[in-house]
């Protein structure tokens, strides 16, 4: 998309190169006059969102509902459909369309209500002889069944109808955002990287009384002793992350017998594992799998009453969070914490730990006995180059024993972070925003997830996704927790006038147009 | 669903009040053995039913609350909240027959108190698994609070 989406016709922009000055730069808080002596042209929209994710989506679709007209909207981002990184990701960490991702049913991106969820869905979608097992599945978790959760390819299927229905392409204004910086007088500007090309000038700026910031993971975690191994050995063909494209070393193990070693004991180290294994049932391969466990759940942890079932090295539950994280008890507990303690007590219902599925476990169970999954527990110690072309891990144990792995092939599947210094916009927002940092080390919001510090006269500065793990809301980074906090500004932007709150009323009428397909 | 236990009392009241108190409204046209009764008489006793079914369903939310401690997710499946209808519905169904029920007499016949009470049970059910979040999208983060 070329276009600007522009909100009325481009201003009359006099003098300036069109560029970030040093001026703008070192200023904290923009006048009108700043911007325009740069040249760079200023577009009014009350709302803008940075991102164009998940979480803006979430965030876009409420606001919608809640009758904002798309007018008064901009979406600001480098992709074109809100679930393409996610998708990626996804991809790369071997979830395809068809695999069934780690969320709940009525964890429904396009539908802010939650029905019918992705079960009952799927349920009519496949009927008649795919009918009734969703439903049974979804109505017995997890007490008879698993959790159910549905196949990524629903997901991306039930946004692309929403994204129609709600306008996001007329919202959305393609390219990067460099800064968001206070205005004199209140609100903010957003200074945007239209693609080369598309604009007179290389950047153009939002001038908007709200924003809101879902620009999702600032990058990938890597295992500080296996990022060590690739850059000295510049070799990032046998060492791979989970999330980077690696589907090289899964054509490889089905050619030649290896040995893989996985990091990692969460959901992502699970469904490598499951792909490895399935290899081997599937095309013959003959991998033996090493999974390396640092530290080693055997069995049920806590007292009584916080008790999380584990076994086999692996914490088991649904979800990344205790379930009632998302609107329980738990979340209730989470929103009297302050500091330290909220941050323990988050760690304690989330770290590292994997879904209990039926088929996963049958799959272990054949490994072990089989001798091809094979687990350790221990510090690597070191991640050297061994003979034939082996690389070798060396751990060590609690008792001091060490064992050296040589494999082909090492995975880091430990998960996806990223600091919020690593990411441009948020770093600014950090120096120059009056934003602050969580003691998680995420951006600090409030319970309404506005973004303390930030605030500009009349004007509100939001936040979502995993840049805000740490704060009075542990499932940020969920579909449904998303869709929690695109809820919760929505309820903040009534309040302030922006638009109309979300009562019974507009609720119904809302669900009605949505199961309608009428466009918004 | 994931209660609090105010959203388990407010939930409660809820349903069985205004979902089970329309369906009991309706369904006493047609229950069972209640062939010459006039309808005022049926109401008296099936909407004291239904009061019976809140107040001791208070009591039953108190005891699962305290089980769901127990679980790791603090969630309370609905596999729990539609099958829980056999422990509610004997122990009512006993209370009636010992004459503990105030004013429900004790000859009610079982037929016409088992189709009443499990589709009142079901539509409450089924209620809370969608038509709910859709007239209070913000029911589910609250653990069931409404107010």
């Amino acid at each position: 998309m070329a276009s600007l989406n522009p909100p009325g016709a481009p201003p009359a922009v006099s003098g300036g190169s069109g560029e970030l000055t040093d001026h703008l730069l070192n200023t904290s808080i923009w006048s009108d006059g700043d911007v325009a002596a740069a040249g760079i042209p200023i577009y009014d929209v009350p709302f803008i969102t940075v991102g164009g994710g998940m979480g803006s989506f979430a965030l876009v679709d409420t606001l919608k509902i809640a009758g904002v007209p798309s007018s008064q909207i901009r979406v600001l981002g480098q992709n074109t459909i809100p679930y393409q990184t996610y998708k990626y990701l996804c991809a790369n960490s071997q979830i395809d369309e068809n695999t069934r991702i780690r969320s709940d049913s009525s964890s429904v991106m396009d539908n802010i209500w939650g029905w019918p969820g992705y079960a009952v869905r799927e349920a009519f979608g496949k009927r008649p002889e795919g009918f009734f097992k969703p439903l049974w599945s979804v109505f017995s978790e997890p007490i008879v069944a698993d959790y159910w959760t549905p196949q990524a390819g629903q997901v991306f299927h039930s946004i692309d109808r929403e994204m129609v229905r709600i306008g996001w392409n007329e919202m959305l204004v393609p390219g990067l955002v460099r800064v968001i910086r206070r205005r004199y007088g209140g609100g903010y500007f957003v200074l945007h990287t239209p693609p080369p090309g598309t604009t007179p000038t290389r950047r153009v700026a939002f001038r908007c009384n709200y924003v809101h910031v879902g620009v999702g993971y600032p990058g990938l975690r890597f295992l500080a002793d296996l990022q060590e191994y690739r850059q000295k050995y510049n070799d990032y063909r046998h060492v791979v992350n989970a999330y980077e494209p690696h589907d090289h070393v899964y054509e490889e193990l089905t050619r030649h017998a290896s040995v893989v070693v996985v990091r990692g004991s969460g959901i992502v180290g699970s469904r490598i594992v499951e792909r490895l294994l399935g290899d081997r049932e599937k095309h013959g391969a003959q991998t033996v799998i090493w999974h390396l466990f640092r530290n080693y759940v055997s069995g049920p942890t806590g007292p009584p009453r916080f008790r999380r079932y584990g076994e086999h090295g692996f914490a088991y539950q649904g979800f990344n969070f205790s379930r009632a994280g998302w609107g329980g008890t738990i979340k209730h507990q989470i929103e009297k914490l302050e500091g330290p303690e909220r941050i323990a007590f988050i760690r304690s219902i989330g770290g590292t730990n994997t879904p209990w599925r039926k088929e996963w476990q049958e799959g272990l169970r054949k490994g072990r006995a089989g001798g091809y999954y094979r687990t350790h527990v221990g510090e690597v110690e070191e991640v050297y180059p061994g003979e034939n072309g082996l690389i070798v891990t060396r751990i060590r144990s609690t008792d001091g024993a060490v064992l050296e792995i040589p494999a082909n092939y090492i995975i880091d599947a430990t998960g996806l972070e990223g600091t919020t210094d690593d990411h441009r916009v948020l770093a600014d927002l950090l120096k120059h925003g009056g934003a602050g940092k969580n003691p998680n080390g995420r951006l600090d919001v409030e319970k309404n997830f506005e973004l303390r510090g930030t605030r500009s006269e009349t004007g509100r500065m939001f936040a979502s996704g995993s840049i805000t793990l740490g704060g009075y809301y542990a499932p940020v980074d969920s579909f449904l927790g998303l869709q929690y906090v695109a809820l919760q500004v929505a309820d903040e932007l009534a309040n302030l006038g922006f638009c109309k709150k979300i009562g019974p009323g507009k609720s119904v009428a809302g669900w009605w147009n949505w199961a309608r397909n009428k466009r918004i | 669903m994931t209660p609090t236990l105010a959203g388990r009392i407010q939930t409660r009241i809820f349903v069985t009040l205004i979902i089970g108190g329309l369906w009991t409204a309706l369904i006493s046209f047609v229950l069972p053995n209640t062939d010459g009764a006039a309808i005022g008489d049926v109401y008296k006793i099936t909407f004291r039913v239904v009061a019976a079914m809140l107040v001791l369903g208070l009591l039953w939310e108190l005891l699962y609350h305290g089980l769901m401690q127990y679980r790791w997710e603090k969630d309370w499946p609905s596999f729990f909240g539609f099958w829980t209808a056999i422990n509610e519905g004997l122990l009512l169904w006993i209370l009636i027959k010992a004459d503990a029920v105030p004013d429900v007499p004790k000859e009610l016949p079982g037929s016409t108190f088992l189709v009443h009470f499990v589709t009142v049970w079901i539509v409450a059910w089924l209620w809370l698994q969608g038509p709910m979040k859709i007239v209070t999208p913000r029911w589910r983060y609250r653990g069931g609070r409404l107010v």
